[in-house]
């Protein structure tokens, strides 16, 4: 009786922990939410007359939609380009001989392990130098930013499509190759299908990094006047912090609360035919 | 010993566009960094980059007040975080997979707005700007990071050895103690190690949270950009170095710490 | 513990080590063939991996429409050598011909030749007609030619009516069928197979077995088919290809190659052996175990130390009482296996194993004896250990890293170079490598009836052979120390290098 007491104490317990940390987290973005539908200077004002004022005012602002549009652009291009090369270089260094692999792995790691101001400075210098020491005419601009992203986002492709490709028959490649189909043939009719699903992964993980990278993308876009949503709100600090930032930030939660819905849906989905499947067998 | 250059097709020639963009994206940066951090204004080889940054008192406190708040944020989160996790991981909310997910979905959102969120919040509710705001502020944006791994190794933890541990008489606290909580070890490194360093990083949540006095080292690499001091590479450049040692220092800890919890037998794998 | 006969277990050198292939003069009778009937050849082939040697300067012909097995254990060089066949790998020296023209750097696309990988190795997004349809396709053949060969294909495997089946849901039987019908269906000159019935349970692996070869036979095309199961060697090929470290060790038909083993290596990893070490006293006659011995083997030099094999079944009992055979010997133990029994027999010291169909019991004396054509005598691999090296001192000669004292009754001057030569009996082991001039690992033992040869290599990888009467564990550090009367240091002589061993 005791012990029955005591567990579902626990068990209540418990609850609260979660509860009070999920409340912590979800607050302030609540509140960031309830007041984008308001007028009120700051979170926590008079909140006044329900309105959409903000969200007309978010699709006049030029300058956070220029950003809003960089953003997306770096990210998708940044995360295109990072999954071709991590694909294919997960590819060759599974096939590597363990001594090569290591060093390759090391060097891969130093992007993720390195700090990443210490990272952005090491982006900033390399244009320096191109520039002004090698004289090549190349500055600062949206496209530099595309490939910093694609770099440090390109070895986390890297470490979610090598899981699978662990998980293959070993001799795929080589029985494409063996019943006569060229390297180029064989990566895109064989190995290709195998790793979609982690390639998709591996997008996603890239665009969202890219999407979250503040620092490489502050040190870097200096003096090329491209702004991403991080350093639009990073610069409202000094000036004066518009209040449609509320708005944006209140589409941005509902389109990863939507896309990570539909996309816990469609795995389960998956996941019940292929338990399905084996349940044929 | 003739040596016959090989025409064949190797698989691993796949890798080659990858390496060519880390050697020159990844490796010569790094190069450079070196290479400006000893290169005074006209060129010649100096120490004085490294002089400035060791003598003045406040680059040192700055370095000092990152490890602090980065020590103190990292210990507040994992006492925050590993309850969660065991939480989570254990009898009927392992089950619910939606809850988990709960916990990381602040993690595809952009951190900026999430600490823009949360200044607001402390804003509101009469918080001051200061070491406290930016510690919680660091550990609001780093919590799912903390979370995950720690998360990943207790769930995928086989529980027989939870279970042998009660059979061979100890009690539940004892059983966490001595069993449960040294096996999630390399969980709690890995959520460590996602933390620990990037919080070095970190400025633009220094700047939204603290006040002018609380502030991280990287701080000072970006204040060099950011008031136009054009051709100071060079001390922006020792810095990221001492910074390039620190992280080194710190990762070959991890990596060691790891390794020696590893050698008892692995309680599952941090995804 | 309880059998004693024969440990080769090299396992261990590719854990710990860096390989180093002994340098030794297998028998490798092979009859030239002509150049017609030479479908692949390949010539002072070596591969190395890491700075190890898997293949060890190998030549080999295979002829037109043979079924060649390549046997040999794990790690031996096989798969490598299979695979430089097919061109997935290259070799780090020499050249590979498929039909007298040299292929060794065409890709494997361009090989007339196709491999059944030991796990299928089938694509899990293509159904079976699909994969069986692959390699057509790229050859971009009519539709309607594909369709005709695939079901051909099917038909071949006893598949048809799979061909829309999903791979993934195929038995691993019927996924080797598919596999096997997918490089078939490409009509190659030589079929390679790794291991391809690794992966199957007993019951059909013999089914596939008979199926491979029948196919063999009314397909008439070269087979390559490497396995380290001896008995499956043995049944199937025309031709086995024995294989340790990289190095071929005899090839010959299987009855061949049961009954004249070139050398120890072959008669132990064919099937059960006793291997014993004996000197050939005159033609006919060999000694061994105290007793000498009728045997059909001639053309060894008086008192060659040599080392013979005797199949188990070849051994016969009698009664103690009995006037035949030729040693007295007590039962260690005897167990009823079906159709005979097996008998561990202990005689002068040495533990045969034995086949009959005579009972025996635990303990009792028996006499045995063999008959002449049942003892088949082998050379000894090596008898002397010779290394190559320099005078350093008035008593000193240095090879293999250390610093060796000798009797320098030649006078050798200081800096001359010379072969040092050691008998196997004259190096001493000790278990602290401190003890010893230098240190090695043991990387082999073999039990030869009264002593254990040992072989070790150095930290400048070379190899010892060593006649011990201590066991020694593999992979164990011991130290070598030489007895100065017995190490004969000459000076080296250019021309006669050819001659030389090492």
């Amino acid at each position: 009786m005791k012990s029955k007491a005591s567990s579902r104490l626990f068990l209540i317990l418990k609850w609260v922990i979660l509860l009070v940390v999920l409340a912590a987290i979800y607050l302030p973005l609540i509140m960031i939410i309830a007041y984008s539908f308001s007028t009120a200077k700051s979170v926590g004002g008079d909140f006044g007359d329900f309105t959409f004022v903000l969200y007309e005012k978010l699709f006049q602002n030029k300058t956070l939609l220029t950003a809003a549009k960089n953003t997306v652009i770096i990210g998708l291009v940044s995360a295109l380009l990072s999954t071709i090369l991590g694909t294919t270089a997960a590819i060759g260094i599974h096939y590597m001989r363990r001594k090569t692999k290591a060093a390759v792995d090391a060097a891969s790691q130093i992007t993720i392990v390195n700090t990443e101001i210490v990272t952005a400075m090491g982006f900033f210098l390399l244009m320096i130098f191109v520039r002004d020491t090698v004289r090549i005419p190349v500055n600062f601009s949206i496209w530099w930013l595309i490939i910093t992203h694609t770099v440090i986002t390109m070895p986390y492709v890297v470490l979610t499509v090598s899981p699978r490709l662990k998980q293959l028959n070993p001799n795929l490649l080589e029985a494409s190759m063996d019943l006569g189909a060229g390297p180029m043939r064989s990566l895109v009719t064989v190995m290709l299908p195998q790793l979609a699903g982690a390639m998709i992964s591996g997008f996603a993980l890239a665009f969202t990094l890219s999407l979250d990278d503040f620092v490489v993308t502050n040190i870097n876009s200096f003096g090329a006047n491209v702004e991403t949503i991080s350093t639009y709100v990073y610069s409202g600090i000094r000036k004066k912090m518009p209040s449609d930032i509320r708005a944006l930030s209140t589409i941005i939660f509902l389109v990863v609360l939507i896309v990570l819905i539909v996309y816990n849906v469609i795995k389960n989905k998956k996941a019940k035919n292929e338990a399905r499947k084996n349940l044929l067998k | 010993m003739k040596k016959k250059k090989a025409k064949v097709f190797r698989p691993t020639a796949f890798a080659f566009p990858y390496l060519v963009v880390t050697v020159v994206f990844v490796i010569v940066p790094l190069i450079l960094v070196l290479v400006y951090a000893f290169r005074g204004e006209n060129g010649s080889f100096t120490f004085d980059n490294f002089r400035k940054v060791f003598t003045e008192t406040e680059t040192l406190r700055q370095l000092v007040q990152t490890l602090e708040l980065a020590a103190l944020s990292t210990v507040v989160c994992l006492l925050i975080a590993y309850p969660v996790a065991y939480i989570l991981s254990s009898a009927p909310f392992k089950k619910m997979a939606i809850l988990a997910l709960l916990f990381i979905i602040p993690m595809w959102i952009n951190f900026m707005l999430r600490i823009f969120a949360l200044q607001s919040l402390l804003n509101m509710i009469g918080l001051k700007k200061g070491f406290a705001a930016a510690v919680i502020g660091i550990v609001y944006d780093f919590f799912p990071y903390m979370l995950l791994p720690i998360y990943n190794v207790l769930s995928n933890m086989d529980k027989s050895y939870v279970e042998a541990s009660r059979d061979l008489g100890a009690n539940g606290v004892k059983t966490f103690f001595k069993v449960t909580l040294p096996l999630s070890f390399p969980g709690v490194i890995s959520g460590v190690s996602m933390m620990f360093m990037p919080i070095f990083s970190s400025y633009a949540i220094t700047k939204m949270m603290g006040d002018m006095n609380t502030t991280v080292i990287g701080a000072k690499i970006a204040n060099l950009f950011e008031y136009q001091n054009y051709g100071n590479y060079g001390y922006g450049s020792a810095l990221s170095f001492v910074l390039l040692i620190v992280v080194l220092l710190f990762m070959t800890l991890a990596n060691f710490l790891t390794r020696r919890s590893q050698k008892a037998p692995k309680g599952g794998k941090a995804a | 513990m309880k059998n004693p006969f024969i440990r080769i277990i090299e396992k261990f050198r590719k854990d710990k080590a860096p390989k180093q292939v002994i340098k030794t003069e297998p028998e490798v009778e092979q009859l030239p063939l002509k150049k017609s009937d030479r479908i692949i050849e390949v010539k002072n082939i070596t591969k190395v991996f890491d700075g190890v040697t898997v293949i060890d300067n190998m030549n080999l012909s295979i002829k037109r429409g043979e079924f060649v097995t390549l046997l040999g254990p794990s790690g031996c060089g096989k798969t490598t050598l299979l695979r430089i066949i097919a061109g997935f790998e290259t070799p780090t020296e020499g050249t590979v011909y498929i039909e007298n023209v040299d292929v060794t750097n065409t890709p494997p696309y361009n090989r007339p030749v196709n491999t059944v990988f030991q796990r299928y190795a089938l694509f899990p997004h293509l159904n079976v007609y699909k994969n069986i349809a692959f390699g057509l396709k790229i050859k971009k053949m009519d539709k309607n030619l594909i369709d005709q060969k695939v079901n051909a294909a099917l038909k071949m495997v006893g598949l048809e009516g799979y061909g829309y089946r999903d791979v993934t849901s195929l038995s691993g039987g019927q996924q080797q069928r598919v596999a096997i019908a997918r490089a078939l269906v490409c009509e190659p000159k030589v079929l390679l197979l790794d291991e391809p019935l690794g992966a199957l349970d007993l019951k059909m692996r013999k089914e596939m077995q008979e199926e491979l070869m029948a196919m063999h036979k009314r397909l008439g095309i070269t087979f390559i088919y490497v396995t380290h199961d001896q008995e499956e060697a043995l049944t199937m090929s025309d031709t086995v290809v024995v294989i340790n470290d990289g190095v071929v060790q005899q090839i010959g038909t299987s009855k061949k190659i049961y009954d004249e083993p070139a050398n120890a290596f072959v008669a132990d990893f064919i099937g059960e052996s006793n291997i014993i070490s004996g000197i050939m006293v005159r033609d006919f006659c060999v000694s061994f175990l105290g007793e000498e011995f009728s045997c059909v083997d001639k053309g060894f030099s008086k008192n060659e130390r040599v080392d013979l094999v005797i199949r188990p079944e070849d051994i016969s009992v009698y009664p103690e009482d009995s006037p035949k055979g030729q040693l007295v010997g007590q039962v260690v133990s005897s167990i009823f296996k079906g159709t005979f029994y097996q008998m561990e027999i202990l005689c002068n010291g040495y533990q045969f194993t034995v086949q009959s169909t005579k009972e025996t019991k635990e303990g009792q004396t028996v006499r045995i004896g063999v008959k002449p054509d049942g003892i088949h005598i082998m050379k000894k691999l090596r008898s002397t250990n010779k290394f190559f090296g320099e005078v350093t001192g008035e008593n000193t000669v240095t090879f293999c890293g250390g610093d060796f004292t000798f009797r320098n009754t030649d006078n050798l001057e200081i800096g001359a170079s010379v072969v040092a030569e050691i008998g196997f009996d004259g190096i001493e082991l000790t278990d602290d490598e401190e003890d010893g001039t230098i240190g090695a690992y043991v990387s082999q033992t073999l039990y030869k009836g009264t002593y254990y040869q040992v072989q070790i290599y150095t930290d400048t990888d070379e190899d010892f052979y060593i006649d011990t009467k201590d066991e020694w564990d593999l992979g164990d550090r011991v130290g070598v120390k030489i007895n100065p009367d017995r190490l004969k240091v000459e000076r080296y002589d250019p021309d006669g290098e050819e001659a030389r061993e090492e």
